[in-house]
């Protein structure tokens, strides 16, 4: 693969506003869904017959659906709060990442179609017809937002800018214009099971290896269970865990603070993955479908309690959505979801983050550590866009961002965190969520990484960081693809559970220690 | 899309993944590692195989624990670990290895 040839932002010191470069990311585009990644998850390819009409006929039904939408099309009045506080914008520097300029990408069509002035004046309102050129544009700028919400803190009308591209996606994958890179793996997710296609077979392969890799390192005998029917809990988590690193650090870490705690937990083959990117594509169906082999899976198994593990939109889905998607806040008569609330267990919340879970079990003295065993880092936490602004830990105000800088405290005795602007509900995304995680968009993950990058950096010269924290599988990735472009070793990257991996202590079995004591004396 | 050699076409699709594996073969690996500007030595060649060998298996690429432990065996400990993996594969061994191998690329949050 060719480098990709575009210029990697310098480093200031100061997250700056750009000078505007008209067009300047219009040719960053990523790679269209083919006609069978489409039919997979529901919808058509390519551009259909009649689209002009069945767009703006979506675009009706989205506005009927979600009030929001109808809200967000009809209060913004263009007062400019949002410019400057786009990831994207800032590091691509083009006027139509501005967030209010994204969302006029639709707004003017919606004026044309949908308000009187609109569609008899329109050249007084600013309206406009809906042309095959606007609808690529559409797919350019609503591929171009990784939906993290950040504008919407400071829009003084709290217009949601993430369920504007999640409309704008959803039109446009309605008339057959998808992504190929969040389609498919929605397509691998319903066919197999999770994001990365991987079977059950490999997965049980996987975690046997793990266990393995444990063993040989703690003496201990820790358990990755899969498909363990009558397990207190189960854990759904991001496939990412199970593949790649250093996700799968903190895999290792969730499987030793259950050995720790004495309960018995499960992962499983059918519900092996956290995420939903049918969130990132605004589509209900597909989200619920997705949501559904969860709760499909908790039913099958009969477990008490469900936790999610580290994903940042994976979270929001659970927390904000699950209930009217799956439970008895979908309909309330269906069985199924009556059934799964008297089986789980009402002392916990459901679902629960892996944070709380751990929170509390360190709240309660139950977990022991040696702190010392992380001193070799010194970290930050980057906190994640949709666990930041879309849901929450614990029923304290502001748990989610308190709960996961506890646990780095509790393991470790170097914790520093990065600039106030940039942190808590002012988080900067990764610069891959939202449906971006894609070698096709290199630039714009670079770029967007720029603000973000910025305050990492301040924190690494001032304060000698050398691990950025984190409990999301997509900023796992994208920060340990992006942050050598910026200069730093993709090592610095890991997650919350493997600083808890590292500190935490188990107690060593006295059959292992005999036996290995008896292989000492064999040998 | 698509590449020739010998005579024989290779489908590929938009990022240079062969479309149909089954059309694999050392020539097609030869090339594609030239495109992705890796000059393959054995050590590369354990690796392809390993990953092809894999996949009949399971029809997915291993994790990235699998792999490294399964190199580690072959070849020593001191080459099981991903940093060696990023050495003979410096884009990441997941992608760029599978590519040469004719496996479909791996995606998600990864």
């Amino acid at each position: 693969m060719a480098a990709p040839k575009f210029d990697v932002p310098k480093l200031t010191g100061f997250i700056e506003v750009p000078l505007l470069k008209e067009g300047a990311s219009a040719h960053i585009k990523s790679f269209p869904a083919s006609d069978v990644i489409q039919e997979g998850i529901g919808y058509p390819g390519p551009l259909v017959d009649g689209w002009h009409d069945k767009a703006i006929a979506k675009m009706g039904d989205l506005l009927g659906r979600y009030r929001s939408l109808q809200v967000f099309m009809d209060a913004c009045v263009h007062c400019g709060a949002c410019t400057d506080k786009c990831h994207y914008f800032i590091g691509t520097a083009d006027p139509k990442n501005m967030p209010v300029a994204r969302q006029e990408l639709m707004r003017s069509v919606y004026r044309r179609h949908f308000t009187f002035a609109g569609k008899y004046f329109p050249s007084l309102v600013g309206a406009k017809d809906l042309t095959e050129e606007t609808l690529q544009d559409w797919y350019s700028y609503y591929y171009q937002c990784s939906e993290c919400r950040r504008c919407s803190v400071y829009c003084p009308y709290g217009i949601d800018t993430a369920e504007v591209t999640m409309a704008g996606r959803e039109i446009l994958d309605t008339v057959g214009i998808g992504q190929k890179y969040t389609n498919e793996i929605i397509g691998k997710m319903h066919k197999i099971g999770n994001n990365l296609g991987l079977p059950g077979p490999a997965l049980a392969d996987t975690l046997e290896g793990l266990e393995e890799d444990i063993f040989d390192n703690t003496g201990v005998p820790v358990k990755l269970p899969l498909d363990l029917e009558g397990a207190e809990i189960m854990l759904v988590t991001p496939s990412a865990d199970f593949f790649a690193e250093p996700h799968v650090e903190s895999l290792i870490g969730y499987a030793k603070v259950f050995h720790a705690a004495g309960i018995s937990w499960t992962l499983s083959s059918k519900a092996s993955e956290a995420g939903n990117f049918g969130l990132f594509i605004g589509s209900y169906e597909n989200m619920r479908r997705g949501a559904m082999r969860i709760r499909d899976a908790a039913l099958d198994l009969g477990v008490k309690r469900v936790v999610v593990g580290e994903c940042g939109h994976a979270w929001r889905v659970a927390y904000s959505f699950w209930n009217t998607l799956t439970g008895v806040g979908h309909g309330g008569d269906d069985p199924f979801s009556k059934q799964l609330q008297k089986q789980l267990d009402p002392k916990y919340p459901a679902p629960q983050h892996i944070c709380e879970f751990t929170y509390d079990l360190i709240q309660q003295g139950k977990l022991k550590f040696d702190k010392s065993l992380n001193d070799h880092r010194i970290i930050t936490f980057h906190d994640s866009c949709n666990v930041a602004r879309g849901s929450r830990m614990s029923d304290m105000p502001g748990g989610q961002f308190i709960i996961p800088r506890e646990i780095i405290k509790a393991v470790a005795n170097n914790f520093h965190d990065m600039q106030a602007e940039t942190i808590h509900e002012g988080t900067f995304c990764c610069g891959g969520g939202g449906g971006l995680l894609t070698d096709d968009l290199m630039e714009l993950r670079v770029k967007g990484a720029l603000p973000r990058m910025e305050a990492f950096n301040n924190v690494v010269q001032e304060k000698q960081v050398n691990f950025l924290a984190l409990i999301c599988a997509i900023c796992k990735s994208q920060f340990s693809k992006v942050i050598p472009y910026y200069g730093f070793d993709m090592s610095m990257v890991g997650g919350v559970h493997q600083l808890v991996a590292t500190a935490i202590l188990l107690e060593v079995p006295e059959e292992t220690e005999q036996e290995s004591e008896a292989e000492e004396s064999e040998a | 899309m698509g590449f020739e050699i010998n005579g024989k076409t290779y489908e590929t699709d938009e990022e240079g993944y062969l479309v149909n594996l089954a059309e694999w073969d050392e020539e097609a690996a030869k090339y594609l590692a030239i495109e992705e500007k890796v000059e393959m030595t054995e050590s590369h060649w354990e690796v392809i195989n390993f990953l092809r060998e894999y996949y009949n298996d399971y029809q997915i690429a291993p994790a990235v624990r699998v792999l490294t432990k399964a190199i580690g065996k072959k070849l020593g400990p001191e080459k099981g670990n991903s940093k060696y993996l990023y050495e003979l594969f410096p884009y990441g061994p997941a992608k760029q290895a599978c590519k040469i191998a004719g496996l479909p690329k791996p995606t998600g949050c990864i």
